[in-house]
């Protein structure tokens, strides 16, 4: 039977569109089945892009062409590079988005895909054909035909919200929860489990005292989210910050007892860095107050996102804390805050491409697979739209390295892990982290892209230009300056007749200015691509220290352990051991080391009895 | 599984007791085949009972039986341990029988043990961890009291609790600096104070781990202290040897290799293991080449000696710290050098040499772990050395991100000391060092 589409996409969220726009950028003809048309690329909880880690992952899917650093750039009404004073492997950039605009360049960016189509209706099954999935089921009975599926239904699978003592089902308020489609899914016997998360009240701004609070100004420095980005389009507002104090704490203490939280209500397990307010009190009591970040949610809405108070306390009890608070003293509260329990499926069930080894051409991106953000939802989208559009095509498969992209580091926690609660990147998960910077995305990954078909022409184009650029660069470093030439040219250095190349010197940031005059190339190129060559140069020695650790990885990653490995064969493995091994299946021996709980024993035993099965 | 392998375990006869140990999931059935109602051995626990050859029932040996099923046994599999009569003939013969037991049943899959083939059952059966294999490794070698009790702390897993101690606080200083590279600026993380905290804690590491470094290593109580007798030609050097290997001392072994310029012996002093080395004569000037290759590595066993006699002038004493010597006190006309040495010695009478064997022992037990102390090996002793200089180099760094990044080294080191990376070469290297049957 002929299929209407090579790849669909159930769900318009961060994930959703981003696996429409990846499939549909390496040529498959695409379905984006969505509830609401008008809600593509809604932001469900903080109308913010990027941060640390985060902001990482949104260069890196643009370095692949993706849809979120545009879609932040004209949206974006606040810049702040987070960690500014520290190095820049670990600064995350960070902007404020206006959440009508946002959601406006996306369904631009949608738009715009020539092969892709939107379908709005809500899907509630999968159609499985001879054991063969072949597509989707429509809520109105029709089926839509697709040799592979991509599920980014997000908190949608089995949501139930929670508010004080009330609770009822959906995923974002307002909205049908994807009940049907999450009752197929048990019916698949996917290991699965709940997981919760929460988004504070929305405070109205024309009620907050802005006066009395400290106000934090957007960035004056032009940086964008995407590479391709001219400029910023936006009127620039200010953030300001509040404080909990002792009564705000006493007011959230005496609701305890009323929180779904702490009465029993939600058995899924929530995030240990973004926890609630309730969790912080109870855990943190000790403080004396938390920082609370007043966020406007955009030029043409007086709503506020008060940032750091995700609650599910009652309505009253919420107004009362909100009230305690300087400078929100007389606030309104449009919306109430609330907790989200919903189901993921445990994503060690998925291999690298994301996909589901139980069905072949099912594939799983964002908060199904346990994470939590935008920014995670929108990385694993593209990894998975581009696997699917792989799989129906028969094109060469996207698989981010762990070495190379925070996109890798976090398909491979994922699929070797597991999850215990919502994922969020951080800087901290990637062992590479001095080489995987936010600002040398494109060099890591848009060659890839481009060779993946996965890139679009203007942006191949100005990489081409920018590499090129980078080159000539690499090429004037690459000279030999003794070290009278490098005093000649103004630089504070010991005339010891050392001799090394303008690479090297540029190690040392007060020779910066002298590299850029015996650089000329260096000194004309555009400020993001200057900074990253010194960059590179500043940590080169620790980088090429990582080189040797990575070839040493590479070595155990030619150890594969075949999937149908039989870990119970292999003596001294714990049960523990055992259940952790088959439920991740790592293909190699250095995926093995990294599953968690496995000891270095353990390791040597299933070297010992690979080695084994190989002589038999 | 793997085959059923046995051996001697216990050291070479003639002796009081000898142990034979079965490992393997047919070890059961093979005793089976030696002693009758084995069925009714009971686990763990000591059964007497006749051996006999198998097919023709002829008697062996009586000897003590005791079965231990898997996993809760030495090697994680099922043991079997044989305490037989310890006499050349008695184990030979039922060495013997197992042996021929093996070739005519090939479906037990029973074969004599490789060199260290138990313990690297028990290690691949996660029943030790590395640095407990290689303290076995030392225990089941151990000749002298003090490398014993050494080994036993190392395979009782004194030092890898050590490690788990130093590899949580280093845990603690990484986390503590990724929360404020990836916290700090949401104000999650309490601010000023955790900076502090931190170099705080990366320093008392470092004092931790480097006491532990400058403490003595185990080579010098498993290879022995290397004690190197110099002096110029004819000032009885030789006597001197002789008189620590024979009155003092038992022979443990002849190295192999002794050259007419070099003569190296093993020998145990005072519980101390030693390796006595004789070199030639150090004359001033020489055009014998043959002389002047013994002269070079003369000087070489004075250079990498632990403890030098030296035995000419005081003056002319090769290295500071050389313990000089008036030897041949007892020749007629002797009288004491006018500057002196630390000791003037007769080895005929005998006269000093109590005195002398005393100042030899002080030195040598400042070199080798005292009572208690874990010892470590060439390869954790490595390990633990990158992780001090990375500490070091954390705690010499301002920019935070490279500060992770030393710790991020520091905790590889500790991970392949734990026996994480490059476990290959590792292991082959470790079960080398197995004697059969340990």
């Amino acid at each position: 039977m002929q299929n209407d589409f090579d790849v669909i996409v159930i769900g318009g969220g961060h994930a959703g569109c981003e696996a429409a726009g990846a499939s549909s950028r390496r040529g498959a003809r695409t379905a984006l089945i969505t509830f609401d048309e008008g809600q593509i690329g809604a932001m469900s909880c903080n109308p913010a892009i990027g941060g640390l880690g985060k902001g990482h992952l949104v260069r890196e899917v643009d370095a692949l062409d993706g849809l979120i650093a545009r879609a932040a750039d004209a949206a974006a009404i606040h810049h702040r590079m987070l960690n500014a004073s520290k190095g820049r492997a670990v600064q995350g950039p960070r902007v404020q988005a206006d959440r009508a605009l946002f959601r406006a360049a996306v369904q631009g960016q949608i738009a715009a895909q020539p092969k892709l189509s939107v379908i709005a209706g809500e899907a509630v099954d999968l159609l499985i054909e001879d054991g063969k999935l072949s597509g989707a089921t429509l809520a109105d009975g029709s089926t839509v035909r697709a040799s592979a599926v991509v599920l980014a239904t997000g908190t949608f699978l089995g949501g139930k919200l929670f508010r004080g003592e009330e609770n009822f089902l959906g995923g974002r308020i307002e909205e049908r929860a994807a009940t049907a489609l999450g009752a197929r899914l048990r019916d698949l016997n996917l290991p699965m489990g709940r997981l919760k998360t929460g988004t504070p009240p929305r405070l109205d701004g024309r009620t907050i005292d802005w006066s009395a609070l400290q106000e934090q100004p957007s960035d004056r420095d032009g940086w964008t989210m995407s590479a391709l980005t001219q400029g910023r389009v936006n009127p620039q507002l200010a953030c300001a910050i509040t404080r909990t104090n002792e009564q705000t704490h006493d007011i959230i203490r005496a609701g305890l007892d009323r929180s779904p939280l702490f009465s029993g209500a939600i058995e899924g397990r929530g995030p240990r860095y973004c926890p609630s307010i309730e969790d912080k009190i109870h855990r943190f009591g000790d403080r004396d107050g938390h920082q609370i970040f007043l966020e406007p949610e955009g030029l043409s809405t007086h709503l506020v996102y008060p940032n750091g108070i995700s609650t599910s306390l009652p309505v009253d009890v919420q107004t009362a804390m909100v009230r305690s608070m300087v400078g929100l003293e007389r606030v309104q509260m449009v919306v109430p805050g609330y907790a989200v329990e919903y189901d993921y499926i445990d994503p060690r069930a998925l291999n690298r491409e994301l996909a589901l080894v139980a069905l072949p051409g099912l594939f799983c991106a964002g908060q199904i697979n346990g994470t939590t953000g935008y920014e995670e939802a929108a990385a694993q989208g593209l990894v998975a739209g581009a696997n699917a559009a792989a799989h129906a095509l028969e094109l060469e498969p996207l698989l981010p390295d762990r070495a190379e992209s925070y996109i890798g580091v976090m398909i491979d926690d994922l699929v070797l892990h597991g999850v215990t609660e919502p994922y969020r990147m951080l800087t901290a998960r990637a062992e590479y982290r001095l080489r995987l910077r936010a600002d040398n995305a494109s060099t890591r990954l848009t060659g890839l892209g481009v060779r993946l078909g996965l890139v679009a022409q203007e942006r191949r184009h100005w990489f081409e230009r920018r590499e090129a650029a980078r080159m000539a660069i690499l090429g004037q470093l690459e000279e030999t300056h003794s070290s009278s030439q490098i005093a000649k040219a103004g630089g504070e250095v010991r005339q010891d007749g050392s001799r090394r190349t303008l690479y090297q010197w540029a190690r040392f940031p007060e020779l910066t200015d002298v590299a850029l005059a015996l650089a000329p190339a260096l000194a004309e190129a555009d400020a993001d691509l200057r900074d990253e060559v010194l960059e590179d140069a500043h940590y080169a020695p620790y980088l090429e220290r990582q080189d040797a650790d990575i070839a040493a990885l590479r070595r155990y990653e030619e150890i594969k352990i075949p999937h149908s490995f039989d870990y119970a064969g292999v003596g001294g493995l714990s049960l523990e051991m055992r259940e952790r091994l088959c439920a991740a299946r790592p293909d190699t021996l250095d995926a093995a080391g990294r599953v968690g709980g496995i000891t270095p024993a353990a390791i040597a035993a299933i070297m010992v009895h690979l080695r084994r099965r190989h002589v038999a | 599984m793997g085959d059923t392998i046995y051996a001697l375990s216990s050291g070479r006869p003639p002796a009081g007791i000898a142990v034979i140990r079965l490992s393997g999931s047919r070890s059961f059935e093979v005793t089976s085949c030696f002693v009758r109602n084995s069925q009714t051995l009971r686990p763990r626990t000591a059964h007497l009972r006749w051996l006999a050859i198998p097919g023709s029932g002829d008697l062996l040996d009586q000897a003590l039986v005791t079965i231990f099923p898997a996993p809760n046994s030495v090697t994680g599999e099922d043991m079997v341990e044989w305490h037989c009569h310890g006499g050349r003939a008695v184990v030979r013969a039922v060495l013997d029988a197992l042996n021929r037991l093996g070739a005519t049943r090939p479906d037990l899959g029973l074969r004599e043990a490789e060199a260290g083939e138990f313990t690297r059952r028990a290690f691949e059966n996660g029943r030790i961890d590395l640095n407990e294999a290689e303290g076995l490794a030392d225990l089941l070698s151990a000749e002298t009291e003090s490398q014993r009790r050494a080994a036993l702390l190392m395979a009782e897993g004194h030092f890898s609790r050590r490690l788990a101690k130093w590899r949580a606080e280093l845990l603690r200083c990484s986390a503590l600096t990724e929360s404020l590279l990836d916290f700090s600026d949401e104000d999650d993380v309490p601010d000023a104070g955790a900076d502090m905290d931190l170099r705080t804690g990366i320093s008392a590491l470092v004092t931790d781990i480097e006491f532990q470094l400058a403490g003595p290593s185990a080579e010098r109580l498993r290879d022995g202290v290397r004690l190197v007798l110099a002096g110029p030609p004819n000032a009885g050097k030789s006597t001197l040897m002789n008189a620590l290997l024979g009155r003092e001392a038992a022979i443990v072994s002849d190295i192999a290799g002794t050259t007419r310029d070099r003569i190296e012996a093993a020998v145990e002093i005072g519980g101390i293991a030693f390796v006595i080395t004789d070199t030639a004569g150090l004359a001033e000037t020489t055009e014998d080449p043959i002389e002047r290759v013994g002269i070079d590595r003369a000087r070489q066993a004075i250079e990498t000696g632990d403890i030098v006699l030296w035995l000419g002038h005081p003056a002319d004493r090769p290295r500071d710290d050389a313990i000089c010597i008036a030897a041949q006190k007892d020749r007629e006309g002797w009288v004491m050098p006018p500057d002196g040495g630390d000791i003037a010695l007769s080895v005929h009478t005998g006269e000093n040499m109590t005195e002398l064997v005393q100042m030899i022992l002080f030195r040598a037990r400042a070199l080798i772990p005292a009572e208690g102390e874990v010892a470590l090996h060439r390869r954790q002793r490595d390990g633990v050395c990158q992780i001090a200089e990375a500490l070091r180099a954390a705690f010499a760094e301002q920019d935070l991100v490279i500060v992770a990044e030393y710790l991020r080294i520091a905790r590889l080191a500790m991970d392949r000391l734990i026996g994480r990376s490059g476990v290959e070469d590792m292991l082959d290297t470790l079960f080398a060092r197995f004697c059969i049957g340990k």
